[in-house]
């Protein structure tokens, strides 16, 4: 018999096919799970999202045992190229598909749509990178938990903390959309609670602003002693470059109300010392985070977690236990009934320690005050916090009674 | 303190001033755009993704091999040039006797691609460059205290925009370029090379996105998306100058620079619009362009 060239290419390409179907696997196809990461792959959020929260979410499938305990996992992931319209239909698609959990997601606008489809579809959804603390709020439902962090912690963390400081007179630069606008909102009216003043706020175009400098002098000149910059990935690292190039960093502090590791990483620490900011977790607060540390590393070398990532870990982690608590494939299927299970579970895993879910969907985590070190502070890759305060999580979140949630009688 | 329209002046100056900042970028980057397009009549798209190498390669030279700003000033302006003179043998002289499209769609791939290998190699939150030291400080002006460096990019970009106008309005080698582009069968048979003319104005015209990325490297985030934030705006600045008109492009450079500074006091949220608006006023009363020949 002769094989042609093409018939042994068309073989081959049959035999991977079939390999790579999850259903093709006898084996434990009554305890098959598929878990997919929505995150931006390839824009901006890229380094706080994307291929490090797959990382961590293969990380809590290994700290759990899945293969061993017989569970089948698939890891998907999205990309949602930072469009509403994109996320919402790799949502729709993943969920069709039988798509277990949806999680990661930075950006507000694709969170928050995100969750509306996971509820249509009765699926489990957890979100770790989104800020808007409208999720657990007017648009919290039943198969949602919001991990990690929201505008109110953040707001209440640093901005409460600095005005402590002695700085009472602020200006805001705002990225000029809903999450901008939130976070800028909730920290002036944070500020004026603390009896501080807001001396003036501008709102820059997003996304397409590089260049900063006139917003700059309008805060320098304003008589303002803090800076607040209601931003977030190049943005943030963009205005506190060109802060320095003005020499603001001398005659204001600057508070950068959501900054994660990997952006203090490409400013360089040069650029980001002093910088005050807020994450809920860091690879080295104690002996802990460190061993999440060494043996997620190996899968993320270049690009430590951040908290939305680490977040993404405890999130899979949790999900797992929950699962294995229900030890009934079939009301896997039922998100509400998932996320019910999830809540009444406490939460233990290396990166976030001993914490919970709140009714209304919100993970209460602790809030950590960073300041990020000198380049001589610094003794090694990615040493970068100083740890300077702590709210413990039931101070971090917003109370539930003034959020709300329809899930929630008042 | 004195005001004007509400707005303290020192303020003012010091937007007029940071204004024409941001004019000299707009100047650079359109300078080059203006030259391919009115010599080789492509609308390159790659641009911006072009700038951000520059950039990268910048950072790249002091990361790697130790080599500071200054020497990085004529090292990757050369290697994006031949960067951009491997592309043009090897792709987009291919479209010169296609529909205008076919390079507009090829130099936009071309930017995908350039802005996905460097996000994959470098991550989406970029590298830090910090710049010369000498240029590092500030002056004080009275009202407002100017980065050095800020001061330095202007005068760079004065110098270069000159230098590349006087070039191709008044040297001879300028006008056998113009000449190559008006008619390119009569200049070769006076026994030029048109097509490594072509081939070097393209790179010529690349080298300047490069050059205006050194300039940028220690200014903005070094990051794979740089040059995208920037594009569409320099295209506009092409458009209103006129296309193709290389005077047009560096006075409109420096012009919606200002405007675009002052949009930032007024009104800030109008800022990244107000160039577009523009735009549309200018081709509605001309057509052509501020600068350019009715074709």
């Amino acid at each position: 018999m002769t094989i042609s060239r093409r018939t042994l290419l068309g073989t081959a390409a049959t035999g991977v096919a079939a390999a790579a179907l999850p259903f093709g696997r006898a084996r434990a196809a009554s305890k098959s799970l598929k878990i997919a990461v929505i995150s931006d792959f390839s824009g901006p959020y890229r380094d706080i999202g994307g291929p490090t929260s797959v990382a961590c979410v293969h990380q809590a499938l290994a700290d759990f045992g899945a293969k061993d305990k017989g569970y089948d996992v698939t890891v998907l992931q999205g990309d949602h190229q930072e469009s509403p319209a994109v996320g919402t239909a790799l949502a729709q698609r993943f969920y069709d598909q039988g798509v277990d959990l949806v999680i990661d997601v930075p950006n507000s606008a694709i969170g928050i749509a995100i969750e509306g489809v996971a509820h249509d579809k009765n699926r489990a959804y957890i979100n770790t990178n989104s800020a808007s603390s409208e999720i657990t709020g007017k648009f919290c439902n039943a198969q949602t938990v919001h991990w990690t962090y929201d505008t109110y912690m953040l707001s209440h963390s640093t901005g409460g903390a600095m005005v402590k400081g002695g700085g009472k007179k602020w200006f805001f630069i705002t990225a000029d959309y809903a999450f901008g606008h939130l976070l800028h909102d909730q920290t002036a009216a944070v500020v004026k609670q603390m009896g501080g003043q807001e001396m003036g706020n501008v709102n820059f175009p997003f996304p397409q602003t590089t260049d900063f400098s006139s917003f700059l002098i309008q805060a320098q000149s304003s008589g303002a002693d803090v800076l607040g910059l209601a931003s977030a990935g190049k943005d943030t690292v963009n205005l506190v470059k060109q802060a320095h190039q003005f020499g603001i960093n001398k005659t204001m502090k600057i508070a950068g109300l959501l900054v994660f590791i990997n952006d203090v990483h490409g400013m360089g620490l040069d650029i980001a010392q002093g910088l005050t900011l807020t994450e809920s977790f860091y690879w080295d607060m104690n002996d802990r985070t460190r061993a999440f540390m060494a043996r997620v590393k190996p899968r993320t070398p270049n690009n430590y977690p951040s908290m939305g990532q680490a977040g993404c870990y405890s999130g899979v982690l949790h999900f797992m236990k929950a699962v294995e608590a229900m030890n009934n494939m079939a009301d896997v299927k039922n998100g509400a009934a998932v996320v019910a299970q999830m809540k009444k579970m406490p939460t233990d895993d290396d990166a976030y320690g001993k914490a919970s879910i709140r009714e209304d969907g919100r993970f209460m985590c602790n809030a950590y005050l960073f300041r990020v070190k000198t380049p001589a502070e610094s003794k090694g890759p990615w040493d970068y916090y100083d740890l300077l305060a702590t709210t413990p999580a039931d101070q971090a979140f917003m109370p539930m009674a003034a959020e709300g949630c329809p899930l929630i009688k008042t | 303190m004195m005001m004007i329209l509400g707005k303290p002046a020192p303020l003012l100056f010091g937007q007029l001033l940071l204004g024409i900042i941001n004019g000299s970028f707009y100047a650079m980057l359109s300078l080059g755009l203006a030259i391919i397009f009115g010599l080789l009549n492509v609308i390159n798209f790659a641009h911006g993704a072009l700038f951000m190498v520059g950039a990268f390669v910048t950072w790249g030279l002091l990361h790697y091999l130790g080599i500071g700003f200054w020497p990085a000033l004529i090292i990757a302006p050369l290697m994006v040039g031949a960067f951009g003179l491997l592309i043009e043998r090897t792709l987009i002289r291919f479209t010169y006797k296609l529909d205008i499209l076919y390079g507009l769609l090829l130099t936009f791939g071309l930017a995908l691609v350039l802005e996905g290998i460097f996000t994959n190699g470098f991550g989406s939150s970029g590298v830090s460059y910090g710049g010369p030291n000498i240029l590092s400080g500030t002056l004080n002006l009275g009202f407002m205290y100017l980065p050095v460096y800020r001061a330095f990019v202007v005068f760079a970009a004065i110098v270069i925009c000159f230098g590349v106008w006087f070039t191709i309005e008044k040297t001879s080698l300028g006008a056998l370029l113009r000449a190559a582009t008006e008619n390119p069968a009569l200049v070769q048979s006076f026994g030029v090379n048109v097509p490594r003319l072509i081939s070097l104005t393209f790179a010529g015209g690349v080298a300047l996105a490069g050059l205006a990325g050194v300039l940028a490297a220690p200014l903005y985030s070094v990051n794979p998306g740089m040059g995208t934030s920037l594009i569409n705006t320099v295209f506009a600045v092409v458009v209103i100058g006129g296309m193709g008109s290389i005077g047009g492009a560096i006075l409109t450079g420096f012009g919606l620079g200002i405007i675009q500074g002052f949009t930032e006091v007024f009104y800030p949220a109008a800022s990244s619009v107000v160039v577009f608006a523009v735009m549309a006023v200018v081709l509605l009363a001309r057509p052509a362009g501020l600068f350019g020949r009715v074709a």
